[in-house]
């Protein structure tokens, strides 16, 4: 099971050819992932890391029938990319690439959206199911297969947690960077959803961070609606107001989205949360043994 | 990316809002030119600053003659001045906006905004304009109207209608307001605004609504499109450090500790504050040397970090992913060489090669590294060193 995607899922590449389409694509492809074709405008017809390119994600997909993009276009173009796999079918999006504006974003989540298909990212590190497919750019061998699902709005830390969680005895059923951005594709009350109906996940780890409200709405909904353990870690207790921290979503504006808001709702809502980045394995662990 | 006043204005202008007539000064003489070419009977000299609050401050001042006029820059010019918005430091005062006093019946707050929860832009209005908006939020909620535009269908009638009809206007004012939000909504959305604030809106004597004040915010990631107002920043109103590591592709954001990190990536250089904050001691700056940190990149780290003089020990917290430690173990001996570096830096590594990156420090024998094994050890080893007992 595991959720979004797994060994038969069939990955196209956009922006294949470019420095980090072809550094990351080969990456996920020694990992196993079943990548079955990259599109690079111009560069039709040729053969990239033993896979075939196509000019249009329209072409790679009846040729490849790919289900699946993973989306290393530069951000001047990248809106244009997600929009041209939702309108070629393809169900699930993975926009890698940081730096797109607002505004772009805007308009492409809605039409993804409306096409049925699911938006991760953009600016975010990708999917990962341990020992299945990794359509991103993590470490892959961090991920040690387990039964945690793993959400994140971080790159780094996701690797950092799921490396604590692993220390801690444990492993990972899927992994979801869903990106730093104002505006991101899939959040975590859609992906709470996805792992409390996945026979493979038996605990659910999130990491927030200052901004918007998305944590405190998953509170809610975590509260109402997820059965399985949660713990939780929210990265920014000590930023100031109003400054932007790398992240271009990761901003308190006025007195709101601050850590400790959302801290505040997510205990409120039952979930353990780690107060201190390195305690998200150790919180999780004593959870556990409290519930078995 | 944040403008003047004076610069929203024309940009707003060239979309067809109703600004205020008005110069910009950066000498009194220029400011004296200025009023004499508005030719009216009244002026308002206003500081040109990257804050709100000018007023009560003194960065905004009525002038009923031209020697008043040059009186006010005069004082203006090179002062600080200190508003809730510029911390206690104020910012300096190097030019101001020399603009016609209008008759002003009433006074209205305006505001354009990406609202994250609705994921569309919203505008927001209340009758209570000219004051600081979130005081209004947080007391009278109700007084603030919001449409949120899907972007789908754009702003139509029906939105401007029911701002309209939250304000009480009358039908003639509604006619006027009616053509006053469409061209400022059509700026905020062809410039990649990511805020466009009006505060205050005024409705003139004559029945007209003009824009007093004028408050842009761009998207920096829309910046590409639109070079002409890239070129409207203001480097002075920037810190120094933060703009120099942005040119580096750094993101770095100063603080008042005195425990510098260095980290790679956002969400663990956030972390790496709290957990400094955690371990008693207080972070002197966020800095994210990008999730594939590199041997170049944490050597700038170092620079930019080591010109903070309050800076005591610095914690270098790396997770290496795709990056491997071992080159970033390198990197940090070889800035160690080449700046000198003169605190304790406290190392955390950790993630790929984390282990032949520790055998690298450790025969490297540098006395001032530390190596801390995991990230609560480092941040407490950083702490300390900070605190002088080590």
């Amino acid at each position: 099971m595991s959720i979004l995607v797994n060994n038969n899922s069939r990955v196209l590449v956009q922006g294949f050819t470019g420095k980090e389409g072809t550094f990351h694509a080969q990456k996920c492809i020694d990992y196993g992932t079943n990548i079955v074709a990259g599109v690079t405008p111009g560069k039709g017809g040729i053969c990239h890391l033993g896979k075939p390119v196509f000019n249009t994600v329209e072409e790679a997909v009846s040729s490849t029938l790919a289900d699946v993009s993973l989306i290393f276009v530069p951000p001047a173009y990248a809106a244009d990319a997600i929009l041209e796999a939702a309108d070629a079918g393809i169900k699930l999006i993975v926009c890698i690439t940081e730096g797109i504006p607002v505004r772009d974003i805007l308009y492409a989540k809605k039409y993804v959206q409306h096409k049925g298909s699911i938006l991760i990212g953009p600016n975010c590190p990708g999917i990962i199911t341990a020992g299945e497919a990794k359509i991103g750019i993590m470490p892959g061998y961090v991920f040690q297969k387990g039964r945690i699902g793993l959400i994140s709005k971080s790159g780094t830390l996701t690797y950092e947690a799921a490396n604590q969680i692993v220390k801690a005895g444990m492993g990972i059923s899927t992994a979801v960077g869903i990106g730093g951005d104002p505006i991101i594709g899939t959040n975590f009350i859609d992906l709470l959803k996805l792992f409390e109906s996945d026979s493979d996940t038996d605990a659910i780890v999130m990491i927030g961070e200052i901004g918007g409200e998305l944590e405190i709405r998953a509170a809610e909904y975590i509260k109402e609606h997820v059965k399985k353990p949660v713990v939780a870690f929210i990265a920014g207790q000590t930023a100031p107001k109003g400054k932007r921290m790398g992240h271009a979503g990761a901003i308190i504006a006025g007195s709101k989205g601050t850590a400790q808001e959302k801290i505040n709702a997510l205990q409120a809502a039952g979930v353990g949360v780690a107060l201190s980045p390195a305690e998200v394995g150790s919180t999780l662990a004593n959870l556990k043994e409290k519930l078995d | 990316m944040n403008i003047h006043e004076y610069q929203a204005k024309e940009l707003l202008h060239s979309f067809g809002v109703k600004v205020t007539r008005g110069h910009v000064a950066h000498t009194v003489i220029e400011a004296e030119q200025a009023a004499i070419k508005l030719g009216c009977k009244n002026w308002i000299v206003k500081a040109q600053i990257h804050a709100g609050g000018r007023g009560k401050g003194g960065g905004v001042k009525f002038a009923r003659t031209l020697a008043e006029v040059s009186e006010q820059t005069e004082r203006m010019l090179g002062m600080n001045l200190v508003t809730h918005q510029t911390g206690k430091a104020g910012k300096l005062v190097q030019k101001v906006y020399i603009q016609e006093a209008y008759d002003i019946g009433k006074e209205y707050y305006l505001g354009i905004v990406l609202d994250r929860r609705l994921e569309m832009p919203v505008i927001m209005v209340s009758t209570e304009g000219g004051v600081d908006i979130e005081t209004v939020a947080a007391e009278t909620p109700e007084k603030i109207i919001k449409v949120g535009i899907d972007p789908v269908i754009g702003l139509r009638s029906y939105h401007l209608r029911k701002l309209a009809y939250g304000l009480n206007l009358n039908k003639a004012q509604m006619k006027e307001f009616s053509r006053f939000i469409p061209p400022l909504y059509d700026a905020y959305q062809k410039t990649d605004a990511s805020l466009v604030e009006i505060n205050p809106l005024v409705l003139l004597k004559n029945g007209e609504f003009i824009a007093l004040d004028a408050k842009l915010n761009f998207d920096d990631n829309g910046l590409y499109r639109h070079p002409e107002i890239a070129d409207m920043r203001d480097e002075t109103e920037e810190d120094a450090a933060e703009l120099e590591a942005a040119h580096y592709d750094l993101s770095y954001v100063k603080l008042d500790g005195n425990v510098g990190c260095i980290v790679n990536g956002a969400g663990l250089a956030m972390s790496t504050m709290d957990i400094i904050k955690q371990s008693g001691g207080e972070p002197a700056n966020f800095l994210d040397v990008g999730g594939n940190a590199s041997a170049e990149t944490v050597a700038r780290g170092f620079d930019l970090i080591l010109r903070d003089k309050n800076v005591k020990a610095i914690l270098v917290n790396i997770f290496g992913g795709i990056v491997r430690c071992d080159r970033i173990a390198k990197g940090i001996l070889e800035a160690a060489r080449e700046i000198h570096v003169h605190v304790p830096v406290i190392v955390r590594l950790d993630g790929t090669n984390a282990k032949e990156a520790g055998e690298i420090l450790q025969e490297a024998n540098i006395k001032e590294i530390i190596i801390a094994h995991d990230m609560r050890e480092g941040a407490q080893l950083a702490v300390q060193a900070a605190k002088g007992d080590r």
